[in-house]
């Protein structure tokens, strides 16, 4: 009952903010800035897309972790193709696309925490270096090794532990009875103070945080928009796999603010690899990454901290 | 058929590949689509970015020793009715320029790589003058450079196994051979205009 109240809220809001969002794009109007409009619009419909992923959860969750998986793969493919490696990391490559990917999301499906929470931090962390070396080719090894590793623990060994979330037992629930209502909560959090960030970030734009970065990010947008995302968890609480209201509201808080962690860190790789400005490599390509870098960073924070406080 | 729509499928899947048509369009007039050549999965990915009709159109050239090895190569070679190309030994009477014009007739396009073979990692070599004599005797072709972007780093040279990264395949506008112009700088120019598809 309670699920199916909370995709009923969440769908309505979805759906208000469509209407709105198109409307806007239809408008000819030199007030309206053209790419804020694009860019709202391309929120709302990868929030969209999570939303029909996870309503899919309640009927069966292994096909929301293969379309997680699915979602992980294509953002690890931008994240590799934007950084440039050597022909003596290709086999590495092989083997970081074709088993520790899979692997991970399988273990996850199993819910195997014992082995999948250590599978890419260990094993995977040395095998990449061991990997590369064999190859024999020594020029920027660190930094190319260093690359390689950190896309797969940001794109698969975070991102999974979203799906990962459906396995997690909470001492409030322990028999789960709604497998996917912690995701859905926590989906519907990351990508609305992510959301919340970026327009009160348009509007209150005096201390801008990192200009060179992300210009639009700023101090205020940050803590009004985590500060709004706390206000929704607060509202959505009789949802919230959490006991009292407070947790929640904390809850909430914590998301947002490794939200905009991730938003900040992944501007900062991309701007590095000169994607956002020159965009001449291939166009949209990037497009999966900055849709799912907060929910990458906000994940296995979330999953960790709801384990250590309320685990069953 | 089966075949086709299959490795059409498989190509776009592994090569992530967008293509683009920069001050082009596809076309079924006579062509020949000339690339950089950095893998094998090359042949198949300009084959398989043309849209159908053009694609049922447009044969590539290939080498001969290379592509009628075995049955899967030589019933691949079949499904891009490819025009295979002995390279060892070439004959006088028997020219690859000769041999792809009458191949090709009056209908089909032609894919090439005027570098001849693979070149290693992001450099693109020299281009071989097959191309300057096809078009010295077909004036009516039109010359399409086409970029390929990062497939060296999809299937590089001596792998076998490829990592599925994100390329791009980019059409520019077509270029012809003017009258009395030397082969050198015909050659240049040509591998200029591909060179030049990678900064738009």
């Amino acid at each position: 009952m309670v699920p199916s109240l909370f995709v009923g809220v969440v769908l309505v809001v979805l759906a208000a903010a469509t209407v709105g969002g198109q409307w806007l794009r239809r408008r000819e109007s030199p007030a309206i800035d053209r790419r804020a409009v694009d860019s709202f619009n391309a929120r709302v419909q990868a929030w969209w897309f999570f939303t029909v992923v996870i309503v899919l959860a309640f009927l069966w969750p292994g096909l929301t972790v293969l379309l997680f998986a699915m979602i992980s793969f294509w953002a690890l493919r931008e994240f590799v193709t934007l950084t440039p490696t050597r022909i003596g990391d290709h086999r590495a490559l092989f083997w970081v696309f074709f088993f520790f990917t899979p692997m991970q999301f399988v273990l996850v499906y199993f819910n195997n925490y014992g082995l999948y929470s250590i599978l890419i931090p260990v094993f995977a962390f040395l095998f990449i270096a061991a990997r590369a070396a064999v190859y024999g080719d020594y020029d920027r090894f660190l930094e190319r090794i260093a690359k390689v590793q950190c896309g797969l623990l940001i794109c698969v060994y975070c991102f999974s532990y979203a799906p990962a979330l459906l396995y997690l037992r909470t001492a409030e629930q322990p028999e789960r009875r709604d497998p996917a209502n912690m995701l859905f909560f926590f989906i519907t959090i990351v990508l609305s103070s992510d959301l919340l960030q970026w327009a009160w970030s348009g509007i209150y734009n005096r201390h801008i945080i990192a200009e060179k970065i992300n210009p639009v990010m700023s101090w205020e947008g940050v803590l009004a928009g985590s500060a709004s995302a706390a206000a929704l968890g607060w509202m959505l609480n009789w949802a919230a796999p959490f006991p009292n209201w407070w947790q929640t509201v904390a809850m909430s808080l914590l998301i947002a603010v490794m939200a905009a962690c991730g938003s900040m860190t992944m501007s900062a790789i991309k701007r590095d690899r000169g994607e956002l400005t020159s965009g001449n490599f291939v166009e949209g390509h990037g497009g999966v990454l900055s849709r799912i870098d907060s929910i990458c960073f906000a994940a296995p924070v979330f999953y960790h901290v709801t384990r250590y406080f309320f685990g069953a | 058929m089966l075949t086709e729509t299959l490795l059409t499928l498989i190509a776009r899947v592994i090569s992530g590949a967008s293509v683009r048509w920069v001050e082009s369009q596809p076309d079924t007039c006579q062509r020949v689509y000339f690339a950089n050549h950095t893998s094998h999965l090359d042949v198949i990915l300009v084959w398989s970015a043309l849209p159908t009709p053009v694609r049922r159109l447009t044969r590539p050239v290939a080498a001969k020793d290379y592509w009628s090895r075995g049955w899967l190569r030589r019933h691949l070679a079949k499904t891009f009715n490819a025009i295979l190309i002995d390279r060892m030994e070439i004959k006088v009477h028997q020219s690859p320029v000769d041999l792809m014009l009458r191949e090709i007739g009056r209908t089909h396009s032609v894919i090439m790589f005027p570098e001849g073979g693979r070149s290693a990692g992001d450099v693109t070599g020299e281009f071989k003058s097959g191309l300057y004599y096809l078009a010295k005797k077909r004036p009516d072709l039109e010359l399409v450079p086409v970029y390929i972007n990062n497939m060296n780093r999809i299937l590089p040279r001596g792998e076998y196994l490829p990592v599925p990264l994100l390329s791009s395949v980019t059409f520019g506008p077509p270029i012809w051979l003017e009258s009395n112009e030397p082969k050198t700088d015909f050659l240049a120019r040509a591998r200029d205009a591909v060179l030049r598809l990678k900064e738009c």
